[in-house]
């Protein structure tokens, strides 16, 4: 006779079956408790879950805005992986994103008469440098004075955030702007080109996939990918090997805070096309959800920020349809993570039934 | 400067940081257990809604505020459940209770924003986070409760190898970090605004957070770390209202900056947090068989 419940047994090795597994599972979930979510709120959860999950993509244009929220997840996810591969928590790519907002906006509203091929890759690198630089402060603050980085880089957010309103109702105020808190708009050449006639999914999209390209040969290929890895898995094994843990901590929140800047960078220069109060809605922190749920791993990314920028749009037009509040886009991203973080079990652990007699 | 308007800072002063101390002296004990619950904020916000809504349907405090702190308690049940069995991430883990009280809290809130309600004196509340910091500081260090919780913290395999449940402990602990949390989010919807705006707690439950670090996890000093903040915060507003030329939003990024600042300095002195941190903070603990 088996006993009722399971009891969890350790894993000598980490399943790989179930490490691909664990986010399927967990978005299942996610729609279950979704329906019954619903079905309290008093609503047809079929009809409820196609107004979330099928209609938003169901037109050309649909799917293209898919594409314009899943651009700047998915490149601040990876970019958070350099930093959660190491155990770093950096929390503040909101600010990051912030950031090069500002500083490749920046650029963009002192050249807002000029048009030339160079103002666009200006504008990105001065994103990059943004980010990066508001991404060291933490970094800074955690190797030389020991300070979380949780916490600071958290703060960090507040701090970014203000500098931008402060920016935009005070010395970048559009001149032209009828005293409304906003930048002058870019000039053309300052623009992300679009890639379709029509539709606003635009260049930020290439720059993404070839970001995550480019982290994906970093992370299985080089020895700065392993030395992540490594002193993720075992700070004492790190060490014991050489490899300096300041320059990783360094290194890994700069090219988070770049790839989150360009990705603010994108945002600004793409779809909005000026600088003002609120340029994202929570990209950045939504994005931490987006790097767990794939797994840390650049293909896992890319899917993982479809699955989450469909909660963006779902829950706007569940707005719409069924007046139900946005806010429910959020309770379907924290369930999703609880669910993996939860199921995050069977990977490292094994259920099984003991023997009773 | 005449007395009255010291009074009336001081007044200001003291009604503004009580939900500081409520949050952090929760977040702390939760801590002390060897527990890192990042959810704070999403406790807070979730606590906030629930006494609102409770109190505009019954117009009984008393059940307002007894359904929020249950509402802290089932919020961070699931936080305990998640960490404590399913062994799952701490950090990550208290991300997602945030996000989901983010979402949560705003959408039962939706149709209460502007609603009208008589609020409650908050001076009982004020009396009672000083009475509760105290009580706590009297549990850890007085009794033997409090030194087991204090253990299963800094060693969490020799308290089990002495025969105490862990995971019982620090299920407990993180209910009560969870209860204090919501208490603070009531007060500030329901004595300290008194209304329901989304994300009201602005940060509030981070900077309590930031607070346990700042008392090197001892619970008077979370007392001192609160006033400081809430002093910096309403000298802040004073000086804003006052009409200072200096641009308003970098007064308001002030509390923020201190609190990095702050951080800064007690952080700096290393050994100092290797002993003040309880030495099991976020490793799970697996029992093995």
């Amino acid at each position: 006779m088996n006993s009722l419940f399971p009891s969890i047994v350790s894993r000598s090795q980490s399943s790989g079956l179930m490490n691909f597994f664990v986010p399927i599972i967990s978005i299942v979930l996610t729609l279950i408790t979704g329906s019954i979510i619903f079905i309290l709120l008093g609503f047809d959860p079929v009809y409820a879950l196609y107004t979330f999950f099928i209609s938003p993509i169901s037109s050309t244009y649909g799917i293209s805005e898919l594409f314009v929220k899943a651009t700047p997840l998915a490149l601040i996810a990876i970019g958070l992986s350099y930093c959660f591969k190491n155990n770093i928590y950096n929390i503040g790519a909101e600010g990051q994103l912030t950031m090069g907002a500002i500083f490749g906006g920046g650029i963009g509203i002192l050249f807002h008469d000029t048009n030339a091929f160079w103002l666009l890759p200006l504008m990105i690198f001065a994103g990059a440098i943004g980010g990066a630089l508001w991404g060291l402060i933490p970094a800074i603050l955690k190797t030389k004075f020991n300070t979380n980085e949780i916490l600071t880089s958290l703060m960090l957010v507040y701090v970014a955030l203000f500098i931008l309103d402060y920016l935009v109702v005070g010395p970048w105020k559009d001149p032209f702007g009828y005293s409304f808190p906003k930048s002058r708009p870019f000039s053309e050449s300052g623009r992300m080109p679009l890639l379709f006639d029509g539709l606003r999914v635009h260049f930020g999209l290439i720059i993404t996939l070839f970001l995550i390209f480019v982290s994906w040969f970093i992370f299985s290929k080089t020895i700065f990918g392993f030395q992540l890895k490594v002193s993720g898995y075992s700070p004492k094994a790190a060490r014991y090997a050489g490899f300096n843990q300041t320059t990783l901590v360094f290194f890994a929140f700069a090219i988070c805070g770049a790839f989150a800047g360009i990705a603010g960078l994108a945002e600004v220069s793409g779809p909005i096309g000026l600088l003002y109060r609120d340029i994202s809605p929570n990209y950045g922190f939504t994005a931490i959800i987006v790097a767990f749920l794939g797994r840390l791993h650049p293909i896992g990314i890319i899917f993982a920020s479809l699955v989450i920028a469909l909660t963006y749009l779902g829950a706007e037009d569940a707005q719409l349809f069924l007046q139900i509040p946005s806010a429910v886009g959020f309770i379907f991203q924290g369930l999703v993570l609880f669910y993996l973080l939860g199921a995050e079990l069977l990977i490292n652990y094994k259920l099984t039934y003991k023997k009773l007699l | 400067m005449n007395l009255d308007l010291i009074l009336g800072i001081l007044q200001i002063v003291l009604i503004a940081t009580t939900p500081l101390v409520f949050a952090g002296i929760g977040e702390l004990v939760t801590e002390k257990s060897g527990v890192l619950n990042l959810g704070v904020e999403g406790m807070m916000l979730v606590g906030a809604v629930s006494a609102f809504i409770i109190l505009v349907i019954t117009g009984s405090y008393f059940i307002a505020f007894f359904v929020s702190i249950l509402s802290g308690i089932i919020m961070s049940g699931l936080f305990a459940f998640l960490v404590l069995f399913l062994m799952s991430n701490q950090i990550a883990t208290g991300l997602a209770l945030t996000i989901f009280g983010i979402g949560l809290s705003s959408m039962l809130g939706k149709q209460y924003i502007g609603t009208p309600i008589d609020g409650l004196s908050p001076w009982f509340f004020v009396i009672f986070s000083f009475l509760i910091v105290f009580l706590v500081s009297y549990f850890f260090y007085k009794t033997k409760a409090g030194l087991i919780l204090r253990a299963v913290g800094e060693s969490h395999n020799s308290a089990h190898a002495l025969g105490y449940s862990v995971i019982k402990i620090r299920f407990l602990s993180i209910l009560f970090g969870g209860s204090m949390c919501a208490l603070a989010g009531s007060y500030i919807s329901i004595c300290y605004a008194p209304m329901w705006q989304e994300g009201m707690t602005a940060g509030r439950g981070w900077i309590a957070l930031a607070l346990v670090v700042f008392a090197t996890w001892k619970p008077e000093r979370v007392l001192i770390g609160a006033y400081i903040f809430g002093g910096v915060t309403i000298l802040q507003m004073n000086l804003q209202a006052l009409g200072l030329r200096f641009p308003g939003q970098f007064f308001s990024m002030a509390p923020y900056v201190a609190t990095i600042i702050v951080l800064v300095l007690i952080s700096s002195n290393k050994l100092r947090i290797k002993l003040s941190a309880p030495a099991s903070l976020t490793i799970p603990f697996y029992k093995g068989r």
